[in-house]
C-alpha cells in the first residue's frame, strides 16, 4: 500500500496502479475518456490532467496526466488546482469543436459520457467559429449503428474491437483531424463482441441500431438486476422496458463472470419478447379435436383448464432453458416420480458426469475471470466463441498472460497498455485448441489440432497418458505424437492450466477423457510439488439452466425417451411440458409416435414452435425479463434474475401456472416457497437459502424503485386507455417495486440495475458502485456455488467410445441461430443462417460437389438435402452439420451418409448469398 | 386630537372620495366571453408543437420535455422516417394533470413545444383533456420564427447531406493523402 495525498488529504492506494485508477478508486470525480478499466492507459485524450508537486516544498508543480503516472508512495497531486482544470477545460473545448449539435436526436444522450465529461470539465459554450469537421457514416450491420461526427478521436474502440476482442474489421483510418473509425467498406461488423462498443464508446458514434428502432432514454427505462439467457454462462444483464415491451439489454458488472461485456447473442436477442410468434394466450382445443383451430382463453379460464386436464396419471418434462422454480413447481405437480427430463438423454448423461466433477478434490471449476489468468489453456472440442462467447473472450485474454509476465520482469506496469503490447510482440501464453473445424479463437492459438471427435478422444488419452503413465492409455496410437509429447509438455508447464469443454458435442466419452487428462495433471502438479495442485477444469453450459435442471434430476425423475415412450403407450392421462420444443430434444419420429396417442397435452411457453402447436392447452409463459427467477450456470452457480416488468395478458410465470388450487394464479404465487422447499429437500441445492437470506434484505423498510428518479411519462403514458391513473402493480415478495418511489441505493450494488450516481449519468458510473476499480461490488450479490469439492477423489474413468459407424460427422454452434430464444429477434436472424452441411476439400472432390452445392444427408428414417460448405480447415473425412432451427438433430445421430445432389443455378446462387454473411475462421494458427 | 383626525379620519374621507370618482371611471370587467380578454403573448396557457419554416415536424422526440415535467404528464416515442429524422410516433399530454409550469417549453431544444395565451382548456369528460399528437400540432411555427433544428444538427436528413448544416466542412474523404 502507498500513501497519496490528493488535494491534501491522504488516502492509502495500490502502488501499482496509476493515479486516474486510484482517484476513481477512491470515489474522486477525475475526468477521462481513453482510459478503460479493462484495457489500461494509453494517455491519448489528455482530459485526466492533473497537478504534481515534487514535495511538500514545491508550490509550483507539473501539470501531469493521472492515467500515465504511477501512483508512487509519497505522490502529492492536486485535481482542484486552477492551472488543472483550466488544462482540462481548454482539452474538452477542443474534443468538442466538431462535436455536431446531436444531443437531442442522439441514442447516447442522457447516458453520454463525453456530457457527462463536459458538463465536469466545465465547458459549456462553443466559441470556435470555423467550421466543423465531417464525416459520412457506415452501414455496420443490424446491430450497430454509426454516426462518425460525433467521434473525439479516443481509440476506446479500436482498442477493444481489434486489441481486447481480437476483431479484425474495424480499423482508426486516415490521419490527423481526418481521423475515421470505421471498416475499409461498408458491411456488418464481425466480431462476436461488437455490441460492446455500444457501451465503451464514450460517445454516441456507436449506437444499438436495435434499441435505436424503439427508443427510450436511460432515464425512462424500467430496469431490474437479470441474468442472460443465451447460453449457461450465466453473465448478469440490465434489460430495460418502456410501454410494455423490452426494449434493450445492457450489460451489468459481475466481478466474477461477465466483468464489463457481453457477447452480441446475449445483447441482441432480447427482441424475442417482442416477437410477434409470442404466446399472447391461452389457446385449448379438446384432446379429439386435432386439427381444428384453438380457441383463446381468459387467464382463469386457463388455469381451470389445466386443472381439469390434468388430473389422474400426469407426467412431467422440464426444461434447462426454465427457472428452478418452473421445474420444481412442475415437479411438485406431478409428483418426483413423473417428472422427466427436457434435455435429450445424451447431455444429461453428460451434464450428469460434469456435476460429479463439480465435487471432485483437486479440480477447480474456474469462473470467467478466473479463466482469464490461466497462463495455459487446452480447449477440447467445444465451439466456444459460438457456444459461451463470453468465456472465449476471456480465454483471449489468458493468451495475454505471458505479456504480462514479460512486462512484469521488465517492470512495466501492466496498465501501460501499448508499452505492454510493444514489449510482448506476438508472445502469447498456449492456448491449444482441439476442434473438428477453424474455430474463431484460432488466431490466438499456439497450437490446433483439427480432428473428429473420435479423433479428439484418443488425442486426449494419448495426452494424458503422457502427463502420467497411469492414466489408461487408448485403444489406439495417435497418429501425431509429437504434438502429444508437446501439448503435454505445454500443460505440465503451466503454473495455472485450465481445462475448457463442453456439452455440444454430448459425448460422454469426450468427458470422461478430458476429466482423465485434468486428473493426470493434477497428479503430475501434486507430484511434482506445485503451490496449487489444483487444475481448472470447466464445461460450456448449452443453456442458462442445463446445470439447475441437471441437479433437478439428480434428485430423481426419469430421462426423456423412457417419458416419450410413456407418451406412446398411451399410459399417462395427460402430460404437462414446461417451456421445452421437444424436436429439438428427440428425433422428429420419436415426438411423432409419442403425440399420437393422443394423451392431453398441456404446454406452456412463450414462443410459437412446431411442437407447441400441437398442444391441446397452450398457455403463454413468461420470459427471462417478465418473471424473476433463479438460474443455475455452468459452475453451479445459483443466481437470481429479478422481474423487469409484468407483462400484459394471461402471461404468467411458468411456476405461477403450475402451483394447483390457485385459481387467479395472481402474483401472491411467488417461487421463494419452492426454493425453500428445494433447498429442505435436497442437499445440493441448500445453499439457495444463503441466496434468499442475501436478497431479503430491504433498507430502513422501503423497497428499491425499478424506475429511475428521473422516469417520465406517469401520469400520461396510459391516459389514452383511461385517464384515471391505474393503481402501481404490486410486488410483494420482492425487495423491488414497480414505481419510482423507494431508496434509490447509491453506492450499494446489491440491486443495482442500471449504474447511476449524481454527475455520472453514463456506464461508466459503475466505478462508483465498485470496492476498487475492476473490483468487487459493494455488497454485490454473487450468487451461490451450489456445489460443494466434498465428492470423491475420482480415480481414472475406463472411456468406453464405440467407433462411430459410418462417416464421421460433428454438429455446428452458431452464436446467431443455435439458441432457440434469441433465434426468434429480429436482429440475430439477420445474422444467422439457415441449416447447412460443412465438409473438406478431399471429401468434396471425392463426392464432386462443389461449393454451395447440394448434399443430402441420409440417416436411418431420416434425410435432408443441404447447401454445403467447402472449408480448409476441417477434419479429414467428417462432415459438419449446422442444424439451425429446421433440422432435427437428434434424427441424425446415428450413422449419416452423405451424396451429392443435383442442382440449379437458383440453388447455387441463394446458397451463396446466404454464406456471404457467415462469419469463420479459415486462417491458419501463427507460427511457433 | 388633531393627530387622532390626520391619521384615521382625512384616510377615510380620500377613500370616499375615490370610491366616488371610481363610479366615473371606465370599466375594467371584460364582457366574457363576448368580448375576448387580452392575453400577452408570453402567457403560459395551451401547449401546442409547432413546425419548422420548412413545414416540417420539429419535435425530434428528445424527451426533454417529458423529464422535465413536474406532474409527469408528458409521454412520447421516439420513430424516424427512412432517411434518419427523428420524430415522435405518439406525443400525448394529460391536460387534466397539467399546471402550465413552462417547463417543457424551457427545456425543448428544437422550439417545437410552446405554451400559447389560450386558456380555454375546459371540458366535461376528463378523458377529452388527454391530447394526442394530431390535437397540439399546429401548421405553423409559434412564437419563434427562424430556428430549424435540423440544419444546425450534423445528422443526416431527407434534404440536407452531411456537412450540409450550418457551419460544416463538406464531408471528408478518409482515402486522401493531402494534408
Amino acid at each position: 500500500m502507498a500513501k497519496i495525498s490528493v488535494d491534501g488529504i491522504e488516502y492509502e492506494v495500490n502502488p501499482a496502479n496509476n493515479l486516474l485508477q486510484e482517484c476513481l478508486s477512491q470515489g474522486l470525480d477525475l475526468p477521462y475518456f481513453c482510459w478503460h478499466p479493462c484495457m489500461g492507459s494509453v494517455g491519448a485524450c489528455r482530459q485526466c490532467a492533473v497537478k504534481q508537486y515534487r514535495n511538500a516544498e514545491d508550490k509550483t508543480g507539473t501539470v501531469v496526466m493521472a492515467c500515465m503516472t504511477p501512483a508512487s508512495d509519497g505522490s502529492i497531486i492536486s485535481i482542484n488546482d486552477k492551472q488543472a482544470t483550466d488544462f482540462r477545460s481548454h482539452v474538452i473545448e477542443s474534443l468538442m469543436i466538431s462535436h455536431p449539435h446531436d444531443c437531442p436526436v442522439c441514442e447516447e444522450g442522457g447516458e453520454c459520457h463525453l456530457q457527462d465529461m463536459t458538463q465536469m470539465s466545465g465547458h459549456n459554450y462553443r466559441r470556435y467559429d470555423f467550421k466543423k469537421v465531417t464525416h459520412r457514416n457506415q452501414d455496420l450491420g443490424p446491430f450497430i449503428n454509426h454516426e462518425m461526427n460525433r467521434c473525439i478521436a479516443c481509440y476506446r474502440c479500436v482498442r477493444f474491437y481489434d486489441d481486447y476482442a481480437g476483431g479484425t474489421d474495424l480499423a482508426a483510418l486516415g490521419s490527423h483531424h481526418h481521423v475515421y473509425f470505421g471498416r475499409h467498406e461498408e458491411g456488418t461488423l464481425e466480431n462476436e463482441f461488437s455490441g460492446n462498443l455500444v457501451e465503451v464508446c464514450p460517445t454516441g458514434v456507436f449506437t444499438d441500431k436495435t434499441f435505436s428502432a424503439h427508443y427510450t432514454r436511460k432515464w425512462d427505462l424500467q430496469t431490474a438486476p437479470s441474468i442472460c439467457s443465451g447460453c449457461g454462462a450465466g453473465c448478469n444483464t440490465t434489460p430495460g422496458e418502456r410501454y410494455g415491451t423490452l426494449r434493450r439489454i445492457v450489460n451489468r458488472y459481475h466481478h466474477d463472470l461477465n466483468g464489463y461485456f457481453l457477447c452480441d447473442r446475449g445483447r441482441f436477442g432480447y427482441d424475442a419478447n417482442n416477437s410477434r410468434d409470442r404466446v399472447g394466450e391461452a389457446l385449448y382445443r379438446h384432446a379429439h379435436t386435432d386439427g381444428e383451430p384453438r380457441k383463446a382463453l381468459s387467464a382463469i379460464e386457463g388455469a381451470r383448464q389445466l386443472d381439469a386436464m390434468a388430473s389422474g396419471e400426469l407426467i412431467g418434462i422440464g426444461s434447462p432453458r426454465a427457472s428452478l422454480e418452473s421445474n420444481m413447481a412442475l415437479r411438485q405437480r406431478v409428483g418426483p416420480q413423473n417428472f422427466f427430463s427436457g434435455m435429450g438423454d445424451a447431455q444429461l448423461s453428460c451434464a450428469t458426469e460434469v456435476i460429479s466433477l463439480l465435487q471432485e478434490p483437486g479440480l477447480n471449476c474456474p469462473d470467467i475471470r478466473s479463466l482469464e489468468l490461466s497462463d495455459c489453456v487446452l480447449v477440447v472440442n467445444e465451439d466456444i466463441t459460438n457456444t459461451s462467447a463470453r468465456m472465449a473472450l476471456a480465454l483471449r485474454q489468458a493468451t495475454r498472460n505471458a505479456a504480462s509476465a514479460m512486462a512484469q520482469d521488465a517492470r512495466i506496469p501492466l496498465w501501460q497498455d501499448a508499452a505492454v503490447r510493444e514489449l510482448a510482440q506476438h508472445s502469447r501464453s498456449p492456448l491449444i485448441i482441439l476442434s473438428p473445424q477453424g474455430t474463431r479463437l484460432d488466431d490466438v492459438a499456439s497450437d490446433t489440432f483439427l480432428g473428429t471427435v473420435e479423433q479428439q478422444i484418443v488425442f486426449v488419452q494419448s495426452v494424458a497418458h503422457a502427463i502420467d503413465a497411469n492414466c489408461p492409455a487408448p485403444n489406439c496410437a495417435p497418429e501425431n505424437g509429437a504434438q502429444v509429447t508437446s501439448v503435454a509438455n505445454a500443460l505440465c508447464a503451466a503454473k495455472r492450466p485450465s481445462i475448457v469443454s463442453g456439452l455440444s458435442a454430448e459425448s460422454l466419452a469426450l468427458i470422461k477423457a478430458t476429466a482423465n487428462l485434468a486428473r493426470a495433471l493434477r497428479e503430475y502438479r501434486h507430484r511434482h510439488g506445485a503451490a496449487n495442485p489444483s487444475v481448472d477444469l470447466c464445461f460450456a453450459m448449452p443453456e442458462v439452466n442445463t446445470m439447475g435442471l441437471a441437479l433437478l434430476m439428480k434428485e430423481g425423475g426419469g430421462s426423456l425417451s423412457s417419458a416419450l415412450s410413456i407418451l406412446r403407450t398411451g399410459k399417462a392421462d395427460a402430460a404437462i411440458v414446461l417451456e421445452n420444443d421437444l424436436y429439438r430434444r428427440a428425433s422428429a419420429e420419436a415426438v411423432d409416435a409419442a403425440l399420437a396417442s393422443k394423451t392431453p397435452l398441456i404446454v406452456i411457453d412463450h414462443l410459437h414452435n412446431a411442437f407447441n402447436a400441437k398442444a391441446h392447452l397452450l398457455l403463454p409463459a413468461a420470459t427471462m425479463a417478465e418473471q424473476g427467477g433463479t438460474w443455475v450456470n455452468y459452475e453451479a452457480r445459483a443466481q437470481h434474475s429479478y422481474q423487469v416488468f409484468q407483462p400484459e395478458g394471461s402471461t404468467r410465470a411458468a411456476y405461477e401456472w403450475l402451483v394447483p388450487n390457485n385459481p387467479v394464479r395472481g402474483p401472491s404465487v411467488h417461487g421463494d416457497a419452492l426454493l425453500q422447499e428445494l433447498a429442505g429437500e435436497s442437499r445440493s441445492f441448500a445453499p439457495l437459502l444463503e441466496l434468499l437470506s442475501s436478497r431479503s434484505g430491504i433498507a430502513a423498510l422501503m423497497k428499491s424503485p425499478r424506475q429511475s428518479h428521473r422516469f417520465s411519462g406517469r401520469t400520461a403514458m396510459h391516459a389514452n386507455v383511461h385517464v384515471h391513473e391505474t393503481k402501481q402493480a404490486q410486488d410483494p415478495h420482492s425487495p423491488l417495486s414497480f414505481s419510482m418511489e423507494g431508496l434509490l441505493l447509491q453506492k450499494d450494488a446489491s440491486l443495482m440495475s442500471a449504474a447511476w450516481a449524481p454527475a455520472w449519468n453514463s456506464n461508466q458510473a459503475i466505478s462508483k458502485f465498485q470496492e476498487e476499480i475492476n473490483g468487487e461490488l459493494k455488497q454485490g450479490n454473487k450468487g451461490v456455488h451450489l456445489l460443494a469439492r466434498d465428492g470423491e477423489r475420482g480415480s481414472y474413468n475406463k472411456v468406453e467410445h464405440a467407433p462411430e459407424q459410418g462417416l464421421a460427422k460433428y454438429f455446428i454452434e452458431h452464436l446467431f441461430g443455435s439458441e432457440e430464444i434469441s433465434a426468434a429477434s429480429p436482429a440475430i436472424q439477420a445474422r444467422a443462417v439457415p441449416a447447412y452441411a460443412c465438409i473438406g476439400k478431399g471429401l468434396a472432390q471425392s463426392l464432386g460437389v462443389h461449393q454451395h452445392g447440394l448434399l443430402r444427408l441420409c440417416a436411418d428414417r431420416y434425410s435432408v438435402e443441404l447447401p454445403v460448405l467447402i472449408r480448409d480447415r476441417i477434419a479429414d473425412q467428417c462432415v459438419g452439420i449446422y442444424c439451425g432451427g429446421e433440422v432435427n438433430r437428434a434424427s441424425l445421430c446415428g450413422s449419416v451418409s452423405i451424396e451429392a445432389v443435383a442442382k440449379d443455378a437458383n440453388v447455387l446462387a441463394s446458397a451463396r448469398a446466404m454464406f456471404s454473411h457467415l462469419v469463420i475462421s479459415d486462417t491458419l494458427p501463427r507460427e511457433g | 386630537m388633531l393627530r387622532l383626525i390626520k391619521d384615521t379620519l382625512i384616510s377615510q374621507v380620500v377613500t370616499l372620495w375615490r370610491v366616488f370618482v371610481h363610479a366615473f371611471a371606465k370599466t375594467d370587467t371584460v364582457e366574457y366571453p363576448d368580448v375576448q380578454p387580452q392575453m400577452a403573448a408570453r402567457w403560459r396557457g395551451r401547449i401546442i408543437l409547432s413546425r419548422d419554416p420548412d413545414g416540417e415536424e420539429r419535435c425530434v422526440a428528445c424527451n426533454l420535455c417529458a423529464v422535465a415535467c413536474p406532474v409527469d404528464c408528458i409521454a412520447l416515442q421516439k420513430t424516424e422516417d427512412e432517411e434518419g429524422r427523428w420524430y415522435p410516433e405518439f406525443f400525448r399530454i394529460n391536460f387534466s394533470r397539467c399546471i402550465m409550469c413552462g417547463f417543457c417549453e424551457e427545456a425543448c431544444p428544437t422550439n417545437a413545444i410552446q405554451l400559447t395565451p389560450d386558456f380555454e382548456m375546459a371540458e366535461y369528460v376528463r378523458q377529452d383533456m388527454v391530447w394526442e399528437k394530431e390535437d397540439l400540432l399546429i401548421n405553423g411555427t409559434g412564437k419563434y420564427h427562424d430556428y430549424n433544428f435540423y440544419r444546425v444538427a450534423g445528422k443526416k436528413i431527407r434534404g440536407k447531406d452531411k456537412g450540409e448544416a450550418l457551419n460544416e466542412a463538406p464531408p471528408v474523404n478518409v482515402r486522401s493523402l493531402l494534408p
